[in-house]
């Protein structure tokens, strides 16, 4: 239980996947600016972390290893994301139309958001169980989502705060989000792994 | 490394995309509800001039609320009785008269801008829909017939009234819209 507890919490926190391990940063960025959105983008995304963890492991120990397939574990996670992805659009779609509009493109994008190819992976390196997994995949979810709001939030009170014309929208953005990485250092204490 | 290696990876990565296909494929059969499709095919009937004169923000809206059982099918007065005509066909109801407390159809219409009377306020270019107005604070506005919807949303913020609505020109979209109905 400690371990679990331990290994959620560095991954939400301690290691962030967008902060610390710099995944995941063309959602970070590009879903920012209205709040709604942000808080659709992480929800969004916590569910298919989620998911393709526990699928990608069941695929990594019940396929990709007892054949001897460990090579093909790149293209076959990223066929397994696409499907579940896929599938989280559907759902979006059918559940609030009006989100589907509102992220967009960014929804699909999901595919390609390396914090999720990222997990997978380091489940396998790792040797995480599914238990382990299916938590190492939430709370780096959980983590990403946390960053987003938190962006997003500040990003809402830049719109109208008096900046320098020079640093105006994306230079401003990256300053703060650089600021909130060396915020994010500070949980390197807590000792998780 | 044998033939037979080759012939399991490529086994496993085909029996991978089939399952995720069936699955994807299952799913969005049962995900899409039927109300969604309709809303998707009324929509397709309505002109798409997005003037809120049904008093739904836009088309879809609207859509949205005939297929809810929300709101009858005659309050577009854009799309006249060929749009109530269409839509008691997809939803087999009784086709009735366009409801006047919605305004009456125009036929094909798009704006024109008088431009010896236009003095330049730019008040008009926020309420087109499709952005359709050409101006800029100070200069004389025009409107491109052939993107104008006739949604006479710019007719009120104008302060001199110099748009008025003219039959469309035959190439504009309007009338192509109404050829098609």
């Amino acid at each position: 239980m400690t371990e679990l507890l331990l290994l959620a919490l560095g991954a939400s926190l301690v290691n962030n996947f967008v902060l610390t391990n710099f995944l995941g940063l063309c959602p970070f960025v590009g879903v920012s600016r209205r709040f709604e959105a942000a808080a659709g983008m992480a929800l969004a995304t916590l569910f298919v972390l989620t998911i393709a963890s526990g699928l990608s492991y069941t695929l990594w120990h019940w396929v990709l290893q007892p054949l001897g397939l460990e090579y093909l574990r790149t293209i076959v996670f990223i066929l397994l994301i696409a499907g579940v992805v896929q599938f989280t659009e559907l759902m979006v779609r059918a559940t609030s139309p009006l989100l589907h509009q509102v992220l967009g493109i960014f929804l699909p994008l999901i595919t390609t958001n390396c914090a999720v190819l990222g997990v997978a992976l380091l489940n396998v390196d790792r040797q995480h169980g599914l238990l382990e997994s299916l938590v190492f995949g939430a709370s780096a979810g959980a983590g990403f989502g946390l960053a987003l709001l938190l962006f997003a939030a500040l990003r809402e009170r830049l719109e109208t705060a008096d900046v320098p014309a020079a640093f105006r929208g994306a230079p401003i953005a990256l300053v703060t989000a650089g600021l909130m990485a060396l915020a994010f250092m500070g949980f390197a204490g807590l000792g998780a792994r | 490394m044998s033939i037979e290696v080759v012939l399991v990876a490529c086994a496993v990565a085909f029996a991978l995309a089939l399952a995720l296909g069936l699955a994807l494929g299952w799913a969005a059969s049962r995900l899409t509800p039927a109300t969604g499709r309709l809303v998707e095919q009324i929509d397709a009937l309505l002109p798409q001039t997005q003037c809120g004169q049904c008093l739904y923000p836009g088309c879809r809206p609207y859509a949205a609320a005939i297929a809810n059982g929300e709101a009858d099918i005659n309050r577009c007065p854009p799309g006249g009785e060929a749009t109530v005509r269409a839509l008691a066909a997809l939803l087999d109801r009784e086709a009735q008269p366009l409801d006047p407390q919605y305004g009456a159809s125009k036929g094909a219409v798009v704006a024109w801008i008088d431009e010896e009377r236009c003095i330049g306020c730019a008040r008009c270019l926020p309420a087109c829909p499709v952005d359709a107005i050409v101006g800029a604070a100070r200069y004389t506005h025009t409107v491109i017939s052939a993107q104008c919807t006739g949604c006479e949303l710019c007719l009120p913020p104008c302060p001199v009234d110099c748009i008025v609505l003219r039959p469309a020109p035959a190439a504009s979209w309007r009338a192509s819209l109404h050829r098609a109905a």
